[in-house]
């Protein structure tokens, strides 16, 4: 392997790495903060590349505007259907065991996926990158390395420094934190805590969506897709630690390179090399590498 | 098994003399379906001795089903039929083999990341079968033969089939029945309802829960067994995780912490899957039968938190308000 390939497998694991980790920090939120198994996490996920696909045209033909467009709308949307689905779904579950949850939210799994196939159709669509992204740049003499994958990798770093500001340096942060050290406390502070719950349950659909968006012009976009992505994520949360923000960028890095250069190096052995260093791991650390406080 | 209602005793026996008596008037369909459906409860039941009497989530319970499956496959000579008597133990051991190693390793780990760490050794069983030569590919690959019992009994008849898994139904059900009755049972019991209490009191708890994911392996091979035999084709899709997720549902549905709670879940699931499946039913509509299976899982969740096995006592609840008689149904005694 040369200079530049290696180079580029490196971008593409950190891209690969920072997009599990959008999906992944949802994920930890959601369980760490408000004890919820959500499997239904990667159908956000998959509902996010099917908006990017199925939203572009309606937005523009009736607002007009392009690919950011597209995303913020997707964003509104993804943060009213989060609202909706904790009042709906996930309310009445939080003093249920985790088995009733994982019941539950498997159902869902099975109706989003049902309810994609009705809208949307079963095929295998691609999604165009926006036009000012979708170049390449020039990388050694003869490779070249695409804008946009570049692109997905700031959005996430972005949004990764936004929640790690919010979670450390604001208000809602620090009611955040205490509402999954002791919810009653809190709740007797004078916080509404039903509320807070339902704002984080809507702020890790909302990412889970735009983490789908972001990645629909590369992965393009497939039934099952939000599956894949939903044990994967699993793997993330839990060898970084469940609740553990920091923990889960760290483990999606780790994934993310060992999945992108086990493809390249050990073709046959590609899709066990993750959960062989999950099981390592986890025989090594059996709470994960980070545990949250 | 004095501690054991005459209704709850009732129901299991009622239960196994009407699948005696199906055969009779049913037709090749129904044979087919109630075979699938008695191997799914086999299948329930194996976990249902590790979630539901010792509290261990398993997440790769397919893993050991798939094993046993693919195990009929490999052992099956090209050239004549297997005999049942050695082929039978090799897959159960095979898979309970399989059982012994994830289990060693795995429960050194607790809660959701067992639940984790069980799925990865399941996901890891999958790629081998899914992407090496051992596994035959993607697609799947058919048995040569079916097993035999001498001239006694040919597996590759329905009617015979049927008989057998009836018959390991019953014996999965009672050896089970009589486990968690033993001293081995209670410890289960004991470190489910609290495991650092068993430890205190002298309970040395590992070997016993490596013992019961062992059983629990073992018994699922028998189910995949049966279920390779049944379809006389084995493919990847009987590790995957969709397929311990599912078995996982069952129990849930039916109601943990009885025996019984696994047999309802597996018929449950199957007929609901069976229904919305049917295109008499629901037309082309059928096509998305996913969708309906979901909302009823749903509706499940949220309107019979005690699965199915508690209905009886949810009805009890709303006509009489006997709370304190309830609550004494729902506890620990298995059956």
């Amino acid at each position: 392997m040369d200079l530049a390939t290696f180079l580029i497998q490196c971008l593409n694991s950190l891209q690969y790495g920072l997009l599990l980790f959008l999906v992944a920090s949802g994920l930890t939120l959601i369980f760490g903060i408000m004890g919820v198994i959500n499997l239904a996490h990667g159908s956000f996920y998959m509902i996010g590349a099917y908006m990017a696909y199925a939203l572009a045209p309606l937005v523009a033909g009736s607002i007009g505007g392009g690919f950011f467009t597209t995303l913020v709308v997707g964003l509104v949307l993804a943060v009213l259907l989060g609202y909706v689905l904790e009042w709906a779904f996930f309310s009445f579950l939080y003093e249920r065991e985790h088995l009733q949850q994982v019941l539950m939210t498997y159902g869902l799994i099975l109706v989003f996926e049902e309810l994609r196939s009705l809208l949307v159709g079963d095929d295998v669509h691609g999604v165009k990158p926006p036009e000012i992204l979708a170049g390449s740049l020039p990388l050694g003499e003869l490779m070249t390395y695409p804008v946009y994958r570049l692109f997905i990798s700031g959005v996430c770093l972005a949004l990764a420094l936004g929640m790690y500001l919010v979670f450390t340096r604001t208000r809602l942060g620090m009611m955040i934190r205490a509402g999954a050290t002791n919810r009653e406390m809190v709740q007797s502070l004078g916080v509404d805590i039903k509320f807070l719950y339902r704002v984080v349950f809507a702020a890790g659909v909302a990412i889970a969506v735009l983490a789908g968006m972001v990645a629909a012009p590369v992965s393009s976009v497939y039934p099952g897709m939000g599956n894949t992505v939903l044990i994967i994520c699993f793997v993330v949360v839990v060898i970084g630690g469940i609740g553990s923000i920091r923990g889960a960028l760290l483990a999606a890095l780790l994934i993310g390179f060992v999945d992108t250069f086990g493809k390249v190096l050990l073709p046959q052995a590609a899709g066990v090399l993750v959960y062989v260093l999950m099981a390592l791991i986890l025989l090594w650390k059996p709470d994960g590498l980070f545990r949250a406080g | 098994m004095s501690g054991v209602p005459a209704s709850r005793a009732l129901f299991v026996l009622g239960a196994f003399a009407l699948l005696t008596l199906f055969p009779l008037g049913a037709g090749s369909f129904g044979i087919d379906l109630i075979t699938k459906v008695m191997i799914y409860a086999v299948f329930a039941l194996s976990l249902e001795l590790l979630v539901g009497s010792t509290g261990l989530v398993c997440f790769g319970q397919a893993a050991f089903f798939g094993l046993g499956a693919y195990a009929t496959y490999w052992l099956t000579p090209a050239d004549a039929a297997p005999s049942l008597a050695w082929l039978l133990p090799s897959c159960m051991a095979l898979a309970a083999a399989y059982a012994l190693f994830v289990g060693a390793l795995s429960l050194r780990t607790k809660g959701v990341y067992f639940i984790m760490v069980t799925l990865a050794f399941a996901q890891m069983a999958y790629y081998v079968v899914h992407d090496t030569p051992l596994g035959g590919g993607t697609d799947g690959v058919y048995l040569n033969h079916k097993p035999v019992l001498g001239a006694l009994l040919d597996l590759d008849k329905p009617l015979a089939l049927y008989g057998f898994t009836l018959a390991c139904l019953v014996g999965v059900f009672v050896f089970l029945a009589l486990l968690l009755r033993s001293r081995f049972g209670r410890a289960l019991a004991g470190i489910r309802v609290n495991e650092r209490r068993m430890r205190a009191t002298g309970f040395s708890t590992y070997p016993y829960k490596l013992a019961a994911f062992v059983i629990s392996g073992a018994i699922a091979g028998l189910a995949g067994f049966l279920f390779a035999v049944k379809d006389g084709f084995v493919n990847p899709e009987l590790l995957s995780w969709h397929l311990s997720g599912a078995v996982l549902i069952m129990i849930i549905l039916g109601g943990l912490g009885h025996l019984r709670g696994a047999l309802i879940g597996a018929f449950a699931f199957a007929m609901l899957q069976e229904f919305f499946k049917s295109e008499a039913v629901f037309g082309s509509f059928a096509r998305h039968w996913l969708l309906g299976l979901g909302l009823a899982i749903i509706a499940s969740v949220a309107l019979l938190p005690r699965g199915l096995v508690g209905v009886p006592a949810q009805v009890r609840e709303r006509l009489w308000g006997a709370r304190g008689d309830a609550a004494a149904e729902v506890d620990d005694e298995p059956g």
